[in-house]
Parts: C-alpha cells; structure tokens; sequence
C-alpha cells in the first residue's frame, strides 16, 4: 500500500478532502503548484487531526524530501537560493523559507511540465520581443540549466557550486546574471531569470506552496497576507502604520 | 463527421460581458436560445470564495484564470519583415477564459469614452486639419457619437452598480468629476470608492499644477447596491486582490452574478461550457451564415446550426473566428483592401515610480482593481496635438489596486536584482512607493494588423492568428512626453526618487502591458473600411452580429468594457427592435 492510500485510509476519504482539496486527493500527480506531498499529507493527517496544518512545525514542507530534484540537484538549488536571497540582519533568507522545496514542488507540478506553454515546433530563437521559444519545458529548462553551472563551476572552480564560499557562489551567480557565463544547454539569461523568478516566487507565495515559512517574508515587508478586509480601515489608516500577524490561506480555513 | 443539432433561433460564441447581455436581454422574444463557452462554469461560491481566492501565485502568476495557450495561442511579429513566432506563453495580455470571461478578472475601470473618441477623425481634422495626420494612419470614426450611445452607457454603469463622481451632468460642469466628459444624464448609480492616501497625494499634487483630477469610474461597488435587474451587490473589501482575480463579495461587478444567471432563468437558453467553436459554416452565396462547427470537452465534433449568430468571445476570438470562417474579406496590407484583421491597436503604458521617505505610509495592499485618481488634461484632444506632437493622449492616473508582493515590491532603478542589497531594498520600499502611470490611446495604421499564420497551429489543427503590431513614432512620443508628465507629479507629490518609466520599444509582447486588445473586426459607416455597421451586424453576412473591443477603429486611452458594455445593450437593441421584426441588413451598404 502507498502512502498515499494509506493516508486515505487512515482519515477517511470524507475528511481527507477537507484537509487538502479535491485535487491533491483524487490525481494520482499533485495539482498545479503541489501544495504538499503525500509524505507531509500523512504527517499532518495523522499528527494534527485539528486541521492546523501550517502551524503544526514537523509537517511543514520543509521537512519533507524532494520529488523532482536529485541530491545535487537539490543542492545546487538550496545554495542557489541561499545566495539569490541570503540571510542577512534585514531578514530571512530563502533557503530557511522552504523555497528550495517550493521549487521541487513547482518543477514536479504542472507548471514545471509546461501545462500552459504551447511546445509546438518549428522552433526558431526569434528576436527577444517575441519571448520565449524553447522546445523546453520549466522543469527540462531547469534540470538542464542546473546540470551546465555545476559543469562551469566544477571546471572554473573544481568544486561543486554548494561546496563554493558563500562569495564565490554570489561570484557565480553574478556572473551568470551578467551573462560573462555561456552555458551549453541553455541560455544563460533564460536560465537565470527562471532561477530568479522561481526564487522571489517562492520567498513571497502562500506559505501552502512550500516558500514563506511562517510568512515570514511577509512580516519582514509588512504585507498582511491572505486576511485582506479592509473597508473598514482604508480611510483611518490613511498614512497611519498598520501592522497585523500575516495569515496564509491554511491558517484562515 | 459532425453530429447535426436541431436548429435554434439564437446562437452565442463566448459568454462573458457581451454575450451574457445580449442572452440576458433577449430572454423577453421567447427565442430559442444557446450560448458556446470554450471554457467551463464558474460560480463565485465555491471557485471565487476567501481565503483561498487570495493567492496571488494561482491566479496572478500562473493565470488560473486565464486562456491556456498550450491548445489556443497567436503568433507574433513586429513587422512584416520578420518572421512570427507562437507566443508560447502568457505576457503582454491575458484573455480570460470560462463563464463570464475576462469579466471575472478585470479590475473594473469603467469608463465612458471622451467624444473624441467616438469621432477621432471628424474632430481631428475641423480642428487641426488633414495634413496633421501621419499617412500610414488609418484614423476612423466611429458611426455612432458619444450622444447616440449616453443612454446605453447609462444603462451599463447601472447594471455594474460604478462607483464615481460625474464631472458633467446635461452640459453642466462639476468640480470633483471628470469636467472633460461628454454630457451624462444622471450622475453615477453610486459614490466613488474611498481614496487610498496615495491617491490623495495624488489628487492635492495634480490640483497645485492646475489640472483635474476625478476618482476612477469603479464597478468595485462603494456601497451595498441592487441593480436595476434586482442583481445584489456586496461593498469591496479593499482586500487587494481584484485584477486577475475572481471577486469573493460580489462587489467587482462580473457577467458572472449579473446578467448570465438572469440569462440561464430563462427556459428558452441553454449554456454548453467547454464547447469550443472552429468555425461559422456559410451558405453557398457566402451571404448568410447557417451553423457553426464546434467541439465538445470529449473532442466530438458538432454542427449546431442557427439563424442569427452573435459572436462574443474576447476581441482577438472574434476575429480568429472571422478569418477562419471566411466572413468578410481579409485585410492586405500590401493593397490596403480587405477589413477583416485591419487596424489591430493596443495600449500605451509607462509612467513614474515615485519612491517617498519612510514617513509616507501608504498600506498600498488595501486596494481595490479600480481604485484610483486619474485626470484626462492630456487625453483625448483636451490638450494641443500641435504643440504635444501626438494624436490621442492618455489617461494619468494613479491607482492602489494592492501591493501583492511576489509581483510588487518597487525597488529604485539601479537597485540591484537579489542578494542583501535587494532585500534591504525591498523592506525600505515596499510601501513607500506609488506609481503615476499613463494609460495612451494607440492609433490604427497601415503596417498593424491581424492574419492567419501560415506555420503554427492550434491543437485543433487551425492556423493560428497572427499579429503584426509595433509602437509608432506617434505613440512613442506620446508615451516619453506623459511620462515626464507623470514624473511632473510624482515630484509635486514630495517623492524623494523618481523613476520613470517607458514600456518596451520596439513592442514586446513578454511583459505584462495591458488586456485591452481592440480592432481587427471595426464598425463603421464606409463597408471598405469596416467590417461591421453601426449596429454592429456583418456588412457582407447580416445574419451575424461581431461584440467586444474588435469593434474600435483605433484604441482609447482609457480602459474599454465601459464602451464594451454600452455597444452590447446597443447591438442587441436594435437586433430586438429592428433585426427580428425583419432580419436582413439593418444598413444598406
């Protein structure tokens, strides 16, 4: 029996759904932008039957392994992240977020396999006005693009890019957004900018997406998250600080 | 082979705005009536419910909501000499897709277009005269005038419950309302929406430079409203996720809870979701349009044929119909003959990012799609085309429709992309900063236009449409001059650092711009220069009637569902009071 099954099993299907949506219940593949893995959905069905998913601290995503990154793939990609977002004395960093999860999650979801992304040929690169024209999805983009850096930076540096100082892996980072790097597989801006994209993404989603631990980036900004009912108050704090917890989505179900 | 329905009287292609209220308004003549929608139903409980309606990466990222292009794209050039290529993913625009269309995920903005726009070339020329116009221009009229439509303008801010000021009521001019609007006869059916303290700092800096400034006509309800047809309507939240976004309380008007339930009460109409139309079968004079072939969500392939048709999908569906139907003759630029896919326009952007010090607290994510201070000093012909050096302005605004962080955290120019120094930059700003953005009119020419691709196709196996669009000089003048107007304003308004701000030229069609897609299918009076009459009817098939922003000659600048609205209670006006009591064309050609 998977743990999927066996998840459904132990709560009932009926309560199951409650926890998780339809969605994430029924597919044998996790929805758009999986919010949880089957592994996180035991944990918390199980160890947290008052539905308090986000607060419960073992069933946070972060917790959980990877579904689509490899060990170094998803090494490269929580020192990537580390470095785009580093934690510094103006706040959290995105490795402590979850966004490396966040990522994995996105990748092995429909967006990472191109679930809105017309993939028919001929292919041609076009002038950079017409956008995007790989014949790649985002997860290919990005397990290529991966794989070329760690190629770079095990030639320029003899080293994986997670065994690199913190300013050597800021050096590379910088050198792939300056475009001093052409990689093999991929362009290198596309690359980058997915990485980056991806990155902020997951820094600044709903916590359920796997990024924002404890919205935490959310209170480092002062944005108030998914609670927003403010009829009442854009007049009265009109230049007037207004500060409340953030609320994810989870934490107001 | 296509299974043959039994005929109906009244077939609709697409059901957002327009086609929901032309089936809505037609339920009273006992017609027989089906609506095509591609996508599926939607209703605001449960799809639109809070909290899980407020997750900015579902709906504004990755466009829930929104056309899928991996079945149904356009490609994309910016001139002839190129070579178009798919646009593999969503950027500059977003068509929406399911019941109620982009209506569900609009922000709102309501307006009705300056006199000027309904008669660009007639007011162009008295006052400036022929030589002013570029020659690759193809400047129109429309073939009605603002005082033909006020009634139906009238009729669609009420059916939206829009939330306003009126700036001119019977010729008689208001301060606080927008004083350079044609004459209305009744003021707005609610108060404006409160303002955000950005858009007061807004409204105090533009009044010190002499202009006048309104608040944004808002279909984001001010107040608890019931429409005319006994629609509920609950106040806006302010809750910040508005565009791109379904609304939780009913307050964003959408076609959705207003006029499409009024349309399915009726015994006579049935709605078929995820029914994609190919085409409209002609008869063999190529005069009269008998069917259409569509496909259900299983791939079975219909023929449902009717005797009028009205198609009603987003601006660029309508004319993709067109082209694969072979209503109408395609435009060729090379000639300058045909109608079909001539004089696509687009939008303007660009504008100001006024940066403040930390003592100007703006709690941008209470916002609402259409909260906002605009003045039209500059828009229309409110300003001199001479002495400016452009034709149609634009709108200047400032609007606080939410602070959603993963797409909104300003940071000044020169700011590096990541690491601490962005992260520092982002805490320090994040609501600290507003933007005075100009909405432009984009003229019609010669060399922008819509055509079939001869490469790529659609899942179905249809060529897909193919743009060819680029900025002119007209307009990049345009956009570089209301930019420094709105850094003008930003600096009035006390910012400490001002960026400004002109979208991409040549055109790109990767960043998010604006969903106000208009031309391709034009009315007009000349059937050489149009597609559609006055009434909105095909010139060469009168059985079928063409709605939405394809109608314009050229584009506004101003947000079009107002308008969109308005012609829609038109059209079906005249298809209820003259069309049906003698089908045939409504105006000899």
């Amino acid at each position: 029996m998977s743990t999927r099954e066996k998840s459904q099993g132990d709560v009932g299907r009926r309560d199951f759904l409650k926890l998780f949506g339809a969605a994430g219940a029924a597919a044998s593949t996790l929805p758009l932008g999986g919010s949880a893995s089957a592994d996180e959905m035991v944990t918390a069905a199980t160890g947290k039957p008052d539905h308090q998913v986000a607060d419960a601290p073992k069933s946070h995503v972060g917790y959980s392994g990877y579904e689509f990154f490899n060990v170094d793939e998803s090494a490269f990609i929580e020192a990537a992240v580390d470095t785009l977002i580093p934690s510094d004395s103006t706040g959290p960093g995105a490795k402590e977020l979850g966004v490396a999860i966040y990522i994995d999650r996105q990748m092995a979801g429909g967006y990472g396999k191109g679930d809105r992304l017309y993939l028919e040929g001929p292919f041609s690169e076009g002038k950079p006005e017409q956008g995007y024209q790989l014949p790649m999805t985002p997860s290919e983009l990005i397990r290529a693009g991966v794989a070329d850096v760690g190629a770079y930076v095990q030639k320029s540096h003899k080293s994986t890019f997670d065994g690199l100082s913190a300013k050597d892996r800021a050096a590379v980072m910088a050198e792939l957004d300056g475009k001093k790097v052409e990689l093999p597989t991929v362009p290198t801006a596309t690359f980058f900018g997915l990485l980056l994209q991806l990155t902020i993404e997951g820094y600044f989603a709903d916590p359920m997406y796997g990024g924002n631990k404890d919205r935490a980036a959310w209170k480092m900004i002062g944005f108030p998250g998914a609670d927003a009912m403010y009829m009442d108050k854009i007049e009265p704090f009109r230049n007037k600080p207004y500060t409340a917890d953030p609320k994810g989505i989870q934490d107001l179900i | 082979m296509a299974t043959k329905l039994n005929a109906v009287d009244v077939l609709i292609v697409g059901l957002g705005w327009t086609g929901g209220i032309i089936a809505k308004e037609l339920a009273s003549t006992k017609l027989k009536i089906v609506a095509l929608e591609r996508g599926g139903p939607r209703d605001t409980n449960p799809d639109f419910i809070d909290p899980q309606i407020h997750d900015e990466l579902r709906y504004a990222a990755r466009h829930d909501l929104m056309q899928n292009v991996r079945r149904e794209t356009i490609t994309f050039r910016n001139s002839e000499s190129q070579t178009a290529l798919p646009m593999r993913q969503l950027g500059s625009f977003l068509p929406g897709q399911g019941v109620g269309g982009a209506g569900v995920h609009w922000n709102g903005v309501t307006w009705r277009w300056l006199e000027w726009d309904h008669q660009a070339r007639t007011r162009t020329v008295d006052k400036y005269g022929e030589k002013i116009i570029p020659s690759d221009m193809h400047l129109q009229d429309w073939p009605i005038t603002y005082d033909d439509l006020e009634p139906y303008y009238d009729n669609f801010e009420k059916t939206c419950g829009t939330s306003g000021k009126a700036g001119n009521i019977n010729g008689r001019k208001i301060d606080g309302g927008n004083i350079f609007e044609g004459s209305r006869k009744d003021e707005y059916p609610n108060p404006p929406m409160i303002a955000a303290q950005s858009m007061v700092m807004f409204e105090k800096a533009a009044r010190n430079l002499g202009y006048h400034p309104f608040p944004n006509p808002s279909s984001n309800a001010s107040r608890d409203y019931v429409n005319p047809d006994g629609v509920a309507f609950g106040q806006c939240h302010y809750c910040g996720f508005c565009e791109r976004f379904g609304c939780e309380a009913n307050a964003k008007a959408s076609p959705h809870f207003t006029v499409i339930p009024l349309a399915v009460k009726n015994p006579n109409f049935e709605l078929r979701t995820n029914s994609i139309v190919l085409k409209v079968n002609l008869d063999s004079t190529r005069k009269k349009a008998v069917s259409v072939t569509y496909l259900d969500a299983r791939g079975r392939e219909f023929e449902q044929p009717a005797d009028l048709i009205i198609l009603s999908a987003y601006a660029l569906g309508n004319v993709n119909l067109l082209l694969h139907s072979g209503i109408g003759e395609p435009y060729d630029p090379a000639t300058g003959k045909g109608v079909v896919g001539r004089n696509y326009a687009y939008q303007c952007g660009g504008g100001a990012t006024a940066f403040f010090d930390k003592k100007t607290i703006l709690n941008r994510f209470m916002g609402a799609g259409a909260l906002g201070t605009c003045m039209d000093d500059f828009n229309g012909d409110n300003y001199d085309f001479v002495k400016a050096g452009y034709i149609g302005g634009g709108g200047i605004s400032c609007s606080n429709s939410g602070a959603r962080p993963i797409q909104s955290h300003p940071t000044p120019r020169g700011t590096p992309r990541w690491g601490s120094e962005w992260k520092k930059a982002v805490v320090d700003n994040y609501d600290h900063a507003a933007s005075v953005g100009n909405q432009g009119a984009v003229m019609a020419y010669r060399q922008n236009y819509l055509s079939l691709d001869p490469t790529y196709t659609d899942v179905f196996g249809r060529p897909l449409m193919r743009m060819t669009f680029n900025f002119q000089d007209n307009e990049i003048k345009q956009m570089i001059a209301q930019a420094d107007i709105c850094v003008t304003l930003a600096k009035e308004m006390g910012a400490t650092k001002i960026d400004r701000n002109v979208p991409p030229v040549p055109y790109s069609i990767v960043p998010y711009q604006s969903t106000h897609n208009t031309g391709g299918a034009v009315f007009g009076a000349d059937p050489s220069t149009s597609v559609l009459n006055k009434y909105l009817q095909v010139w060469d098939v009168p059985n079928v009637f063409v709605t939405g922003a394809c109608v314009f000659p050229q584009n506004a600048g101003k947000n079009p569902t107002g308008p969109v609205g308005a012609l829609a209670y038109w059209a079906v006006d005249a298809i209820k009071n003259q069309y049906l009591k003698n089908p045939g064309p409504l105006v000899p050609s």
